[in-house]
């Protein structure tokens, strides 16, 4: 174990909960040294778990060189290795458990493991300096609202069924869109003007998209519609189910402050949905910047950090991972 | 005649109280426009939710749950004229009451929103934000997200909404008022309370972190 202040370590953080591979270091301060991220893009099909964790298998020796080499450190400069312990692909999580485990037991440095939803809202307090927002947070695989109350980030509203990336991603690979199916919507529905009716399920502050994507499906088959429209008319009902159960939440919790992170939190259409919420409730809003919205190291990286400081260990023999690990069930005791 | 008074300004709709509407004094609860969504899905979202919520409001008290009494309804306005209801949001008080106090008020919440779906009905946002304390009274309110019907995967929903509102916001006595609410519940609803349980607690499995295509996972 290495001797020194809790304020002087450095920490690794492994992201591998889906098709994205990252090592990312940071540092106490916040600072972020490396952030490197290997996708695994699937040869057809969606995600396949199993190949996916295959891919992380076998890119995780180089993502950590070049992570070491950007940050322009040794491995033996690395005081935490953190890693995304859950939710996700178990595959997946297994592989870069299983390098975590390997690379602090090699450092002989703390292992800790980090819930992947609380690290995609830290990273976005950390690099737009929110402090106490109510967080959207929209990816391939989590569509939620949640702020924090009283030791934990307590979920006001999600998905009851797929996540909103997945609905986008879904649609986009039926649409034999390019790879990857978000930004591909995104790029038609610009050219899109003529709203088709397709189904808007919100239900008190949660949220249904598979009625949505089978819907625009069907609109899709039918040959009746321009791609562009059903693109357009997906985006604009995906999209205001989001800001409902939004504005729902941040009237509820009276929160000052909005944030938007994930993956989806590139998209400028939901951008303008949550700036115009925002602006009408006078909330701050932020928005977390590209290079840490869709899944990456860094956000593990600096969760870790944060977890470290505040006394959380996870020993290697219980470094179980679980898919299906609710952020809601995480006791935060870095924020008060 | 006095002027309107704005008493909430809520995610969906203001509230205004009208002291003297044609002699009673009422609530006007109006949905206003939402610029971040497209136009279309705007006006038909307002213009369904207000019908929705009149019919409904109807609808429940035939099922034996107190609901404001409705005056004038305008669809295209997006308006209803509807009875003020003098309490508190059950919401606001629920956290100070003591021990005994809370256990009778969820198992009467309980038995009401069991009526509800033994009626026919599912409220749609069933949380402690929607229903008004007056008196002995529980008032049900907020039923634009509400619909006709006895499917027991929106009876799960609705059971789900009110559990998660336990667990966000009344999370420091979140079990004590879940089994209250459960027990009132299932002594309305008898026999069907059953299958509404368990559709709730499958609800909530499948929102946590759905696989994608072809799914595999375990635990270790």
């Amino acid at each position: 174990m290495k001797v020194g202040a809790v304020n002087s370590l450095i920490c690794l953080g492994i992201e591998s909960t889906a098709d994205n591979l990252g090592v990312g270091i940071a540092t106490p301060d916040g600072t972020i040294l490396a952030n490197e991220i290997s996708t695994h893009v699937p040869a057809e099909g969606g995600i396949h778990p199993r190949e996916a964790a295959r891919h992380h298998a076998a890119e995780i020796g180089n993502t950590l060189t070049s992570a070491l080499k950007a940050a322009g450190i040794r491995g033996r400069d690395i005081g935490i290795v953190a890693f995304s312990q859950g939710p996700g692909l178990g595959p997946c999580l297994r592989t870069g458990a299983t390098a975590a485990r390997a690379l602090a037991t090699y450092l002989r440095v703390p292992l800790v493991g980090v819930n992947h939803c609380i690290a995609h809202i830290e990273i976005g307090r950390l690099a737009t300096g929110a402090a106490d927002p109510l967080t959207l947070y929209v990816s391939g695989g989590n569509s939620l609202v949640a702020g924090f109350e009283s030791g934990r980030y307590r979920v006001f509203g999600e998905t009851i069924d797929i996540a909103v990336g997945n609905c986008l991603d879904t649609f986009a690979r039926e649409a034999k869109l390019p790879y990857p199916g978000g930004p591909a919507v995104e790029q038609l529905a610009l050219k899109g003007n003529q709203l088709i009716p397709l189904p808007y399920t919100v239900k008190g502050m949660d949220l249904s998209f598979s009625g949505l994507l089978t819907a625009a499906l069907e609109a899709l088959r039918s040959g009746r519609w321009r791609l562009e429209d059903v693109c357009f008319s997906l985006q604009e009902v995906a999209y205001a189910m989001l800001g409902e159960v939004t504005e729902r939440a941040l009237a509820h919790t009276r929160k000052a402050e909005l944030l938007l992170t994930g993956g989806v939190a590139a998209n400028k259409r939901l951008r303008s949905v949550i700036g115009s919420i925002a602006d009408e409730h006078g909330a701050k809003q932020s928005f977390v910047p590209l290079r840490y919205a869709t899944d990456n190291g860094a956000m593990i990286a600096w969760t870790g950090v944060l977890a470290y400081s505040n006394g959380v260990r996870t020993p290697v023999e219980t470094s179980y991972i679980d898919s299906h690990w609710r952020l809601d069930q995480v006791e935060v005791p870095w924020r008060r | 005649m006095e002027a309107l008074k704005l008493i909430a300004k809520g995610a969906e709709a203001d509230l205004w109280l009208d002291p003297d509407w044609n002699g009673v004094r009422t609530m006007l609860k109006k949905r206003g426009k939402k610029g971040y969504r497209h136009p279309e899905i705007d006006r038909e979202i307002r213009r369904q939710r207000t019908i929705h919520e009149a019919e409904i409001m109807h609808r429940a008290k035939a099922s034996g749950v107190p609901t404001p009494i409705i005056y004038q309804v305008d669809p295209e306005g997006a308006t209803i004229v509807m009875q003020f209801v003098e309490g508190a949001r059950v919401r606001d008080i629920v956290d100070d009451l003591d021990a005994e106090a809370r256990a009778d008020l969820f198992r009467l919440i309980g038995v009401q929103s069991g009526r509800l779906h033994g009626g026919g009905i599912v409220h749609g946002d069933l949380t402690t934000s929607n229903m008004i304390r007056a008196g002995k009274a529980v008032v049900f309110i907020d039923f634009g997200l509400g619909e006709v019907s006895s499917d027991a995967e929106k009876r799960g929903v609705d059971l789900h909404l009110m559990r998660r509102m336990l667990t966000s916001t009344h999370f420091r006595h979140a079990e004590e008022f879940f089994a209250a609410f459960e027990d009132g519940y299932r002594s309305a609803m008898g026999d069907e309370a059953e299958e509404a349980l368990c559709r709730m607690e499958e609800i909530e499995r499948r929102g946590r972190y759905v696989e994608r295509e072809n799914g595999l996972d375990g635990d270790g």
